[in-house]
């Protein structure tokens, strides 16, 4: 399943010269192979798929989108002010 | 939860539904292709909350489902040897092979194990030098990589106990072979999020121009799903036939390119059957010949089981999108999650069991 929750990486460490990290999903902690983000750092966001990090969470792509959403509602609101 | 319940708003939801409702007009029919999405939408009841003539079809991205029978049975065959641990995801044990499958097993004594990662069992074939460790390694190409990884490990740590069971498809060739059929309805896709955080979504730009159909790269939240079906019905209104990406906080044009080089180093594009479609062109990955030493297929032997699908089962027209679950005489009768006739009902991403969760 493509769990789509974000996670905050906690630590890193090698295992077997593997880079991973310890990662907290909205409070349930797991590991998780980080060899494919090797420039994350403690305290960014990743999205893990079955073990393995496959990207990094853009925060400020991530910012933008809620922010052009918001601005969507606003002109729908004062569309329907008007009407 | 940071990056996630922001995109669960019911406010901005509804503010976005009534966008869609303001902006379309015509009727259209789209498709999901990822499992994870059909059953984010059937979760969140989208499809009953939009236009009336707006139709979404639920694709084949659910590797569970798509993985043909026979793999099934290879894998049962090699489980039974009394020297091989079986490893794989929760989701494969309980879908039925051609008279049992893996769950079934495990209870009359084969050693069969759920992992959460592939590495997990390359550290149990470090762990067990004495028995044999074998991997169930289906997916589409999210889990590609780990697959790839684990390979590329064991190789480096000298493990001759390890070899994967192979059974991966790729995206872009099913989207090319469902807008081959000459039934098709689609006319417009939401491409798979993570798929493309991997692979980038640079493989789709040839297939929008070529059939003149919308992609929009879509995530997995009510207000991902929402955005991306507006994006792809305004270009439908407008008539336009590009790639969008709706999924930037996850999603780049290029994609993860070190993901990518370790599939590409491990393993090679191929012919690919899926269960209950039939064999798509260049649409699987096969261990490349200097890995082959690590394909369970051949040590265990395994290369010349093929077997026929139940006849009553409608599982390959529910993953092309010709038939929806409800339609099906067996639906919720004799067949649920807990006695499946087929992958679709079983798997977490299976359409069916989405239908039976969330509809019935």
């Amino acid at each position: 399943m493509c769990l789509a929750i974000p996670g905050k990486v906690l630590e890193i460490y090698d295992e077997n010269g593997i880079k991973m990290g310890r990662i907290d999903y909205a409070g349930a902690i797991n590991h998780a192979c980080l060899e494919y983000i090797p420039e994350i750092e403690v305290g960014q966001y990743c999205i893990v798929h079955a073990g393995f990090a496959i990207n990094m969470l853009n925060e400020e792509e991530a910012q933008a989108a809620l922010v052009e959403l918001q601005r969507l509602s606003d002109i729908i609101a004062a569309e329907d002010d008007h009407t | 939860m940071k990056f996630l319940s922001e995109y669960r708003d019911p406010k901005l939801a509804e503010s976005y539904l009534n966008r869609i409702h303001k902006d379309i007009r015509g009727s259209w029919t789209l498709m999901e292709v990822c499992g994870g999405q059909t059953h984010a939408l059937l979760k969140y009841c989208i499809p009953d909350l939009l236009p009336d003539g707006i139709r979404l079809i639920h694709g084949p991205g659910c590797p569970v489902c798509v993985t043909p029978l026979e793999q099934l049975d290879k894998a049962l065959a090699i489980a039974r040897h009394p020297e091989v641990i079986f490893t794989s995801f929760g989701d494969m044990l309980r879908v039925p092979g051609s008279t049992t499958d893996l769950l079934q097993i495990k209870a009359a004594g084969s050693d069969v194990r759920i992992v959460y990662s592939p590495l997990e069992a390359v550290r149990l074939a470090q762990e067990n030098p004495d028995r044999e460790v074998v991997f169930f390694a289906v997916g589409f190409e999210t889990t590609a990589p780990g697959n790839a990884m684990a390979v590329f490990q064991a190789q480096q740590l000298g493990l001759s106990n390890f070899s994967l069971l192979v059974s991966h498809v790729l995206v872009p060739p099913a989207i090319t072979a469902i807008l081959d059929a000459p039934d098709n309805q689609v006319q417009g896709f939401l491409a798979a999020g993570h798929v493309c955080a991997v692979m980038g979504f640079w493989e789709y730009e040839p297939i929008a121009e070529k059939y003149q159909v919308p992609i929009v790269v879509t995530g997995f939240e009510p207000l991902d799903l929402l955005a991306g079906i507006h994006h792809c019905l305004q270009q439908l209104e407008t008539g336009q036939y590009s790639v969008e990406n709706q999924y930037k906080r996850t999603v780049s044009r290029e994609g993860n390119a070190a993901a990518q080089q370790r599939i590409r180093d491990i393993f090679e594009v191929g012919d690919q059957k899926w269960r209950g479609i039939g064999t798509i062109p260049g649409s699987g990955l096969h261990l490349r010949e200097a890995y082959r030493s690590f394909d369970a297929e051949i040590r265990f032997e395994v290369t010349d089981i093929s077997t026929a699908e139940d006849g009553e089962c409608i599982s390959g027209l529910v993953l092309q999108g010709k038939r929806r679950p409800d339609t099906c005489p067996a639906f919720g009768t004799r067949c649920s999650p807990e006695h499946p006739l087929g992958a679709t009902m079983v798997s977490t991403e299976g359409a069916c069991a989405a239908y039976y969760r969330y509809r019935k």
